[in-house]
């Protein structure tokens, strides 16, 4: 399913949407270039699970979990594992295999160790179409 | 019963592999910091799996020099002091099981220390004189906080990031512009030939809350004129963009905390982590408090990053205090400020 959305509101609202209807056990794997917009449908995908407080960049500990929500919420950022093993450290396999929903950016770094039922969303821009267009693919 | 307390502190929660012995929570005996940045630099930030794999290295000669400086042997020791969280797992995990290996072969207390309270006590150590009630800004790569320090380890948040840290903000637009990591003094360092007032970038502001911080939107700001500049072929003054990136993210950490002192009535303002050694901060933050008659304290920058001298400190107001770490003590990762874990 392809999105459009122009402006960070409308990413914003598409992400609370795909957060209301997630179930136990999704991942998503979320790719799009700095500043396009992750950061935004992140927290849209967030308070759509009801996750009530700010959901903080997970860079520097790699996930960010919230309990606050209908769901648990485990939000990754794997730009910097370089050896596959670090995520058996940091516990994925509860998050994944878990009742919860996992978001992970720079998915493509942890390929292998994906579910089959990953749901990739991917952000684009496309300059012609305007500054704040943004092609959303969802699946 | 001897008059001086005398704590082994021990700190890995990220970059730095650090250990100190410091007396009675202000003089300095030892301070030893093994540094990752350079091995990090390649990969452009911090790589966990390499991070972890060092910490184990280095944990134990570091430690034994802190000690040999320190002209100590363990059992002079009164205490021993650990990280415990946030950080990174792998990396916390190495130093709270080599504190708890030593406290109980030693037969020694044990103190689980916060990272970020460990920041904020930094301070004492050049500041003898500050106490209890001031406002703390906390700014690291990992962490933005503006705190009310109530009493020794009692906090009162007042604002937070609501998305990236300000550390990140300058790494990743480092990392934009070729600047590479560290991202913070690379910045700081090409800013000072820049114009600050060249390109206006938005305020890193919340609207819903007046305290809190959000650098994410700054970010993509940032990215999004180079993107544009590389489209229609305009040349970007890297220095220009530096500087200007700064003073968005320096005006608005220094507007939020004087507007905090002035709404709580407090008078003392103390910084910590990181990004408070950058200079524009020091000197806006600086000028600010003079203008308002606030004292101002900023650790030297060898305090301001990660050390072990500083998780002491924090440490030693939980020893008279009387906090006493089991050892069931564990890594917790996304420890939060104020939050006690196990």
């Amino acid at each position: 399913m392809v999105y459009e959305t122009f402006s960070p509101e409308e990413t914003y609202a598409l992400g609370c949407e795909i957060g209301r209807t997630a179930a136990p056990g999704d991942v998503y794997a979320l790719t799009g270039d700095l500043g396009v917009g992750k950061t935004v449908f992140t927290k849209g995908l967030a308070e759509g699970l009801g996750v009530a407080e700010p959901v903080t960049s997970p860079t520097f500990t790699i996930v960010q979990s919230y309990d606050s929500g209908r769901l648990p919420f485990h939000h990754f950022d794997v730009y910097r594992i370089e050896d596959i093993d670090e995520m058996e450290e940091i516990g994925y396999e509860d998050c994944f295999y878990g009742d919860g929903v996992s978001l992970v950016e720079w998915a493509e770094v942890i390929a292998d160790l994906l579910p089959e039922n990953t749901i990739r969303i991917t952000i684009e821009k496309a300059p012609e179409k305007g500054f704040d267009y943004r092609r959303i693919t969802v699946g | 019963m001897k008059d001086n307390i005398d704590i082994l502190a021990i700190e890995s929660s990220c970059d730095e592999t650090a250990a100190a012995v410091v007396r009675n929570g202000r003089e300095v005996l030892s301070n030893v910091i093994y540094s990752q940045i350079d091995m990090h630099t390649v990969y452009g930030g911090v790589v966990p799996e390499l991070a972890s794999r060092a910490h184990i290295e280095k944990i134990n000669p570091v430690i034994e020099k802190a000690l040999s400086d320190a002209g100590m042997t363990l059992d002079e020791i009164d205490a021993v002091a650990v990280t415990y969280g946030p950080g990174l797992v792998g990396a916390l995990l190495v130093g709270v099981a080599e504190a708890k290996a030593i406290a109980w072969a030693a037969g020694k207390p044990l103190i689980g220390v916060h990272h970020i309270e460990g920041h904020i006590s930094a301070n004492y150590i050049e500041h003898p004189d500050l106490k209890p009630p001031y406002l703390g800004l906390i700014v690291s790569g990992g962490h933005t906080h503006l705190v009310i320090v109530k009493d020794w380890a009692d906090f009162e948040i007042l604002g937070r990031t609501v998305d990236d840290a300000a550390g990140e903000a300058f790494d990743k637009v480092a990392r934009a512009i070729g600047l590479g990591y560290p991202g913070g003094p690379k910045i700081d360092r090409v800013a000072k030939a820049g114009n600050p007032d060249a390109i206006v970038f938005p305020r890193a502001k919340v609207n819903k809350s007046v305290y809190d911080f959000s650098f994410s939107g700054l970010k993509s700001a940032v990215l999004n004129y180079l993107n544009h500049a590389a489209m229609t072929g305009e040349k970007v003054d890297q220095a220009d963009l530096a500087a200007s990136f700064q003073k968005s993210v320096v005006s608005v950490l220094v507007e939020h905390t004087i507007n905090a002192a002035r709404e709580h009535g407090i008078r003392q303002v103390a910084m910590a982590g990181g990004v408070a050694s950058n200079s524009a901060l020091r000197a806006a933050m600086q000028a600010a408090c003079d203008r308002e008659g606030l004292s101002l304290a900023i650790p030297s920058p060898i305090y301001c990053t990660d050390n072990a001298v500083m998780i002491g400190v924090a440490a030693f107001h939980e020893y008279e205090a009387g906090t006493r770490s089991g050892w069931d003590l564990n890594a917790v990762p996304g420890l939060r400020l104020g939050e006690r874990g196990k």
